[in-house]
């Protein structure tokens, strides 16, 4: 069959012209955009694959409360069943699902840190689905999350970001502590520093953003060293930070401590017999 | 009533009266096992010391512990050096006690002895005599002939209460007046610590800053800051603030506060109203921002209202702008009084509304 215009044009009043004409219509737009469309940065490690095998377990486990294409679920009263999640970044999800906050158990004033319920694999492929709708932070750079190497001076510095913009809510050595309504702010024990890191970039639930731009990946580092090294130094009992007080040193002291000095009392007393005999 | 204790005939008051039960006396002494048997009390004997000579070892054990244990060693999971300081020291202290004790108990002489009550006054003769003395030593030191002398002395002695009263200027400033921090106009909100200044691109929506005035921080081409040491404190106790990023259309700005603000940027005191503590615990969702100390409750979308808690004054706002450079910028000091309310606030803050 040779090629024409004119041939092409006589079928034009084909039933299936209009499907044809908008087939191509739509793989010429799709191709430009695929093409000519800025890619957000943080998609590039992902591959599609991975975009790919995210999206069908977003669809399964997540879309219920953020919506079939993550826009969230908004209800009458203003608030959301899910927000969206267009823009929060790949930190974000890896922060959420990494520490099993996410799926949540129930609804409820706060997500609880838990088991979590995906595997590390599929934690990246649901990340690298979220961070390709809309650029956000990125997964942090292992670098910024060596803070065993340290000095002493930018340990030191950490400390005094610590102090001055986490003690207020975490407690002065990241042991957490109370907000209103039932939520809290959650113990920083035992919290991996990639965590840490993708906490503060993203400021989840009720915790404030800290990005990048004003709290540098070097400080973030160092306040993640800050955290560390506190929460490592021995426990003299007591008066540590964040403890409930000397419960169990008052427990010992009572127990051991009193039990030894009623034992020799009562030694003591024990012994003090007469005898019927006569000098 | 027994026939025996009646009086024998019938003038009782004659006689001696008769006790109505007898003095039983002391019963007989009973001796202890140490009194009687040589080898019981050779066996307490070395006991005892044995408990001295254990205490002395456990307080040359303190000193080994001193310095043989490390800080960080542990033991049981406590401190290694707490647990044998703490151990060796109690031990010799309880066994020294306990020692003294079973010497007392069990070797000192313990027999019984009787002393009769006596009255407590002192004799006639010795009150006499001590009154006399005092009233020798009035007459001739003259305190009653002098009194020129002795009231001012008494005067003297009075006016030591002055510098004890002037001392307590030492508390600190009054309260009143206090309308000034460092803000002015064009002055540079810096991120506290690092002194980075903040250009409004660099917030984002939920993300909350602690700040402090550009003033605390070295100046461009400058070694040290304007500020030091306790004037430095000072300052900060009063100039510190928190900005926070919100979404434009949640805030609700009151009248006359529509350009405090830059795109949902807006910059509050960060000193607490109630009774001054420092307050940032801010829950980016509901725009609420918490004292830790009694839980006032501000909410920074509503011109730092106060929702919940004992403060009774709203968070003082910084009007914010934008430099030529670009960067967050003060529009002016605080309108408002930062920091503790106090009984003259009203009239203070009166005065600085009419002056600006």
């Amino acid at each position: 069959m040779r090629f024409s215009v004119r041939k092409l044009s006589t079928r034009r009043r084909h039933p299936l012209a209009g499907i044809v004409v908008l087939l191509i219509g739509l793989v010429v737009v799709g191709g430009a955009y695929a093409t000519l469309s800025p890619k957000p940065a943080v998609a590039e490690e992902a591959s599609s694959r991975d975009v790919e095998a995210g999206r069908q377990l977003f669809l399964i486990g997540c879309a219920s409360c953020h919506g079939e294409n993550a826009q969230g679920i908004p209800t009458k009263s203003g608030g959301n069943y899910g927000p969206s999640l267009v823009g929060v970044g790949a930190a974000a999800v890896d922060f959420q699902v990494g520490t099993g906050r996410m799926p949540m158990a129930q609804a409820a004033p706060q997500a609880p840190r838990k088991t979590p319920e995906y595997t590390a694999e599929e934690t990246k492929q649901l990340a690298a689905y979220v961070a390709s709708l809309a650029p956000g932070p990125a997964i942090p750079e292992s670098e910024y999350l060596d803070y065993k190497n340290v000095s002493v001076n930018d340990l030191r510095e950490g400390g005094e970001f610590f102090r001055t913009n986490c003690t207020a809510c975490h407690n002065s050595v990241g042991a957490g502590g109370a907000l209103p309504d039932g939520r809290y702010a959650p113990t920083l024990e035992k919290v991996s520093a990639k965590h840490i890191y993708e906490a503060m970039q993203t400021g989840p639930q009720q915790m404030p953003v800290f990005n990048d731009a004003l709290i540098t990946p070097e400080d973030k580092r160092n306040v993640i060293a800050y955290i560390k090294r506190v929460q490592d130094q021995p426990n003299y009992g007591g008066l540590a930070g964040g403890g409930l007080g000397p419960v169990v040193d008052g427990l010992f002291t009572w127990v051991i401590g009193i039990g030894v000095l009623t034992g020799f009392a009562i030694w003591i007393g024990a012994h003090g017999a007469r005898v019927k005999k006569k000098r | 009533m027994s026939k025996d204790l009646e009086p024998t005939d019938g003038h009782g008051d004659e006689l001696e009266p008769t006790e109505p039960i007898q003095d039983p006396g002391l019963p007989a002494h009973q001796w202890r096992p140490q009194d009687v048997d040589a080898a019981q009390e050779k066996r307490t004997e070395r006991q005892i010391s044995a408990m001295f000579g254990i205490a002395t070892l456990l307080a040359v054990g303190f000193c080994v512990a001193y310095f043989a244990i490390g800080d960080e060693q542990t033991f049981l999971g406590w401190s290694a050096i707490n647990f044998a300081l703490g151990a060796t020291l109690g031990g010799a202290l309880l066994l020294i006690g306990v020692g003294i004790i079973q010497w007392a108990k069990k070797l000192m002489a313990d027999h019984e002895m009787v002393e009769m009550r006596h009255p407590a006054a002192s004799s006639a003769e010795d009150r006499e005599e001590t009154l006399d003395i005092i009233n020798a030593g009035l007459e001739e030191s003259g305190v009653g002939r002098r009194p020129l002398i002795r009231n001012s002395l008494l005067g003297a002695v009075g006016a030591l209460a002055l510098p004890g009263v002037v001392l307590l200027r030492d508390l600190g400033p009054l309260p009143h007046s206090q309308d000034k921090t460092v803000w002015k106009k064009g002055m540079r909100v810096v991120n506290d610590v690092s002194g980075l200044p903040i250009k409004p691109s660099d917030l984002e929506v939920g993300q909350l800053v602690n700040g402090e005035p550009a003033v605390f921080f070295p100046a461009e081409g400058k070694e040290e800051a304007e500020y030091h040491g306790h004037e430095l404190l000072a300052a900060k106790a009063k100039a510190a603030v928190i900005v926070v990023r919100m979404r434009p259309e949640d805030i609700t700005p009151s009248k006359g506060r529509e350009n405090w603000g830059v795109d949902g940027i807006l910059c509050y005191s960060k000193i607490c109203t109630h009774v001054g503590c420092p307050i940032s615990l801010w829950e980016q969702q509901t725009h609420h921002l918490l004292c830790p100390c009694h839980q006032s409750t501000f909410d920074l979308a509503d011109n730092g209202k106060v929702i919940f808690g004992p403060a009774h004054r709203p968070l003082p706002q910084l009007p914010l702008m934008v430099d030529s450079e670009g960067y967050l910028v003060a529009q002016s000091d605080f309108p408002e009084i930062v920091a503790p309310s106090y009984p003259e606030l009203a009239r203070d803050q009166k005065k600085l509304d009419e002056k600006s």
